[in-house]
């Protein structure tokens, strides 16, 4: 052991106190420079905007176009674009398209997005909702993809009184704080949950089956402590039996104790929330050590990862994950495959679940600042709460738009998909579904 | 609960506590022969599977073919590590070791995330794959191989350092650093090749595991932490001891967590740590 070592005096250490000084400066200037990174660089590449036009309508965008999440940011930006320019006549809109597609009453002023990067960063987020509200004057923010900062930045547009309307974020909470300028079109996690049970019941009367025995099997991260909290009161409420409730240590280096439970407690069917890594590894174990539920019902994340299905090949087969969009719906719904193939043709990318849901929230901004004729915040608002899209004019799964008393839209649906052939299928709910559930899964060796 | 499923968890648990025993070997032995401790060991795991995969990708060699090449391959990195970084670090304050190899954990992973992507991979199908069944038993082939290449290597290295001259020598080295050097024995070379041994047991146990566990650039993560946990109940320096506490650590852990509830398996491990702290800080084997 070298500890006496550690006690020996080192040397060099500077004791004038000039270069002390000199360091202090550094650090202001240092201090300086980060304040320039967070608050105005941001606003200095998008932000330069010509001269306002009369007839310009400004939506401000908040998006992460830049850090770790900027390769989604890109694509939401693209489907706010698509969408803009549907509205604006540039592109002619695809037939049944009910919200965007133009602004008669507006006396065909055009909108203009002006785009915000909050890199990911609930501060950013923030001091960019506030440099739109106050510098570029626009009517009315739209963003954030993260929840956290969909929270503070809606926080400021609550604060000036603009609203602000979310399409992509879903944690429950924020339509929870009773805001009186926050609006949301997508469905929350609740939803998401709830649906696995009402599938559960749908399922229940379509097979005959019995489906009452559910084993939980969720990541000890907030997420998953989140979803069993929520998983426990809804099997109560509905009369389920939960045979197992495991809260397992993420990022673990075996599963076989959880599985043995899980085997053990024989439950007809298993509600899983995992990240990658994880859900990996409890595939493996489910199949070394043979179990096999009737269904696997997963909670997105890592279930739902395109490694997942690109690593996993026949064994990641059957599993059944929920989803806000799925790209086979085109098959079903003409409108989604034309709005698809003009984002296809701009970015060259298909919709995905995010952009889907960017693309619709600037539309049904645009429907409700054409109703509201003005673009004074109370008017916008008061167009805002009297939405009422229906479900044929959307590019999502929805039964529409409308919105209630705390901005949730009330129509709000998910999708539940199961892994066929490769591919994530539709399979319910059963009125949209483009393939029949494969009930129940096969086993591991038959396939 | 009956007699089989306790058997069958019985099983899973010696299964995974050989592959600790493997990972922990190499730290061990590193540590013993000069009181260094290896954050990066992890980070050997994840080269080891990173090789196995590539060469699987790129060659089509079956990770467990390409075993004799991933060792040899960790080997090479344990001794250019140590060449680099450990040689000019020995004398320093123990601090500066630590973060020395910290930091060498830390760039390990950022270089396989800049180079490999965090995508986290899978050797889609290797030479062993499927289920053996004996009666109510179940449990994987790739498992199952994997513990005996563990058993297989660290046996191996038993031998090595009990049987032959040169394993003798590093043995001595361990025990006595400057009586062994008066004994005509090369220190440096002895240092490098404890290094090169230590991470191509780390290699190999990635190879070996890269049968059945997801490769990704945090990998190390998830094993780093038993693997002190085995170490230090093993005794410091014993490799006899890593590959007993390392079962130990593996049965008690998948049968601690079946029978008291999985979300307390990490504590279960981690009290086992400070109980053999509070009571036996020797460890089983270690040298008082």
């Amino acid at each position: 052991m070298r500890f006496a070592d550690a006690n020996s005096e080192p040397t060099g250490t500077p004791s004038t106190s000039r270069p002390v000084t000199r360091r202090r400066t550094m650090a202001r200037l240092l201090g300086v420079a980060a304040l320039l990174a967070t608050t105005a660089l941001g606003g200095l590449g998008i932000g330069a905007a010509p001269a306002r036009a009369e007839d310009e309508i400004r939506i401000g965008v908040i998006y992460p176009l830049t850090g770790a999440a900027a390769s989604t940011g890109v694509e939401l930006k693209a489907a706010a674009e698509l969408a803009a320019a549907i509205i604006n006549k540039e592109i002619p809109a695809p037939a049944g398209l009910v919200a965007g597609v133009g602004m008669p009453h507006m006396k065909g002023a055009k909108i203009r997005l002006v785009f915000g990067d909050h890199q990911g960063n609930p501060q950013v987020g923030a001091t960019e909702a506030e440099r739109l509200i106050t510098s570029e004057k626009v009517a009315a923010l739209a963003g954030a993809y993260f929840s956290n900062v969909t929270a503070t930045a809606s926080q400021v547009a609550e604060r000036y009184g603009v609203p602000f309307l979310n399409g992509e974020s879903s944690s429950a909470t924020l339509t929870q704080r009773h805001f009186k300028w926050f609006f949301r079109t997508t469905p929350h996690d609740d939803l998401f949950v709830t649906n696995f049970f009402t599938f559960l019941e749908d399922m229940e009367k379509k097979t005959g089956d019995k489906l009452r025995t559910v084993g939980l099997f969720n990541e000890n991260t907030l997420w998953g402590n989140e979803t069993t909290k929520l998983q426990v009161k809804l099997a109560a409420d509905r009369k389920f039996d939960i045979a197992e409730k495991i809260v397992y240590p993420a990022k673990t280096t075996q599963m076989t104790s959880e599985v043995q439970r899980l085997k053990a407690s024989k439950p007809a069917v298993i509600m899983q929330s995992s990240y990658l890594g994880d859900a990996i590894l409890s595939m493996k174990t489910y199949k070394e050590l043979g179990f096999l539920p009737k269904m696997l019902l997963a909670n997105d994340a890592g279930f739902n990862d395109s490694e997942f299905l690109k690593t996993m090949g026949k064994d990641g087969e059957f599993v059944i994950s929920r989803e806000v969009w799925a790209l086979d719906q085109a098959d079903r719904n003409p409108l989604i495959r034309q709005v698809n193939d003009l984002m296809k043709q701009r970015s060259g990318v298909d919709f995905n679940g995010n952009s889907a849901r960017a693309f619709t929230a600037i539309a049904v901004l645009a429907d409700a600042i054409d109703r509201a004729g003005a673009t004074t915040p109370d008017a916008i608002r008061k167009a805002l709460q009297e939405t009422d899209i229906p479900a044929t004019g959307l590019i999502m799964p929805w039964k529409g738009v409308k919105f209630d008393a705390d901005g949730q839209n009330e129509l709000g649906q998910g999708l539940i998909v199961q892994v066929q052939n490769g591919q994530y299928a539709t399979v319910w709910p059963f009125d949209v579904a483009t393939k029949p559930v494969v009930y129940p899964m096969p086993a591991w060796d038959g396939r | 609960m009956t007699a089989d499923i306790l058997i069958q968890v019985l099983v899973s648990g010696l299964l995974i506590g050989l592959i600790y025993a493997l990972v922990a070997v190499g730290l061990t032995l590193i540590f013993g022969v000069m009181d260094i401790v290896n954050f990066a060991h992890g980070e050997f795991l994840m080269l080891g599977m990173y090789a196995s995969f590539w060469a699987f990708v790129l060659f089509a060699i079956d990770p467990i073919v390409a075993l004799p090449m991933t060792a040899l391959l960790l080997f090479a990195v344990g001794v250019i590590v140590y060449q680099t970084v450990i040689r000019r670090i020995l004398k320093a304050p123990m601090l500066s070791q630590i973060f020395a190899t910290f930091g060498l954990m830390i760039l390990l992973r950022g270089l396989a995330q800049f180079f490999w992507k965090p995508d986290h991979r899978l050797i889609p199908h290797s030479l062993v794959s499927g289920n053996i069944a004996l009666g109510p038993v179940q449990f994987g082939l790739p498992q199952f191989v994997a513990a005996l290449g563990a058993i297989g290597v660290t046996g191996a290295l038993w031998v090595f350092l009990h049987r032959t001259r040169l394993g003798t020598a590093l043995e001595a080295t361990a025990i006595d650093r400057e009586a062994a050097t008066l004994m005509g024995i090369d220190g440096q070379k002895m240092f490098a090749l404890a290094w090169g041994i230590g991470a191509a047991c780390a290699g190999l146990a990635g190879g070996l595991i890269a049968t059945f566990f997801p490769i990704f650039p945090e990998v190390g993560a998830n094993f780093i932490l038993i693997a002190f946990v085995v170490v230090v109940l093993g005794g410091f320096g014993s490799i006899t001891g890593a590959f007993l506490a390392g079962i130990i650590v593996g049965l008690i852990e998948v049968l601690g967590g079946f029978l008291v509830g999985p979300e307390y398996k990490t504590a279960i491990v981690l009290s086992l740590l400070l109980i053999v702290l509070l009571v036996r800080p020797r460890g089983l084997l270690g040298k008082a």
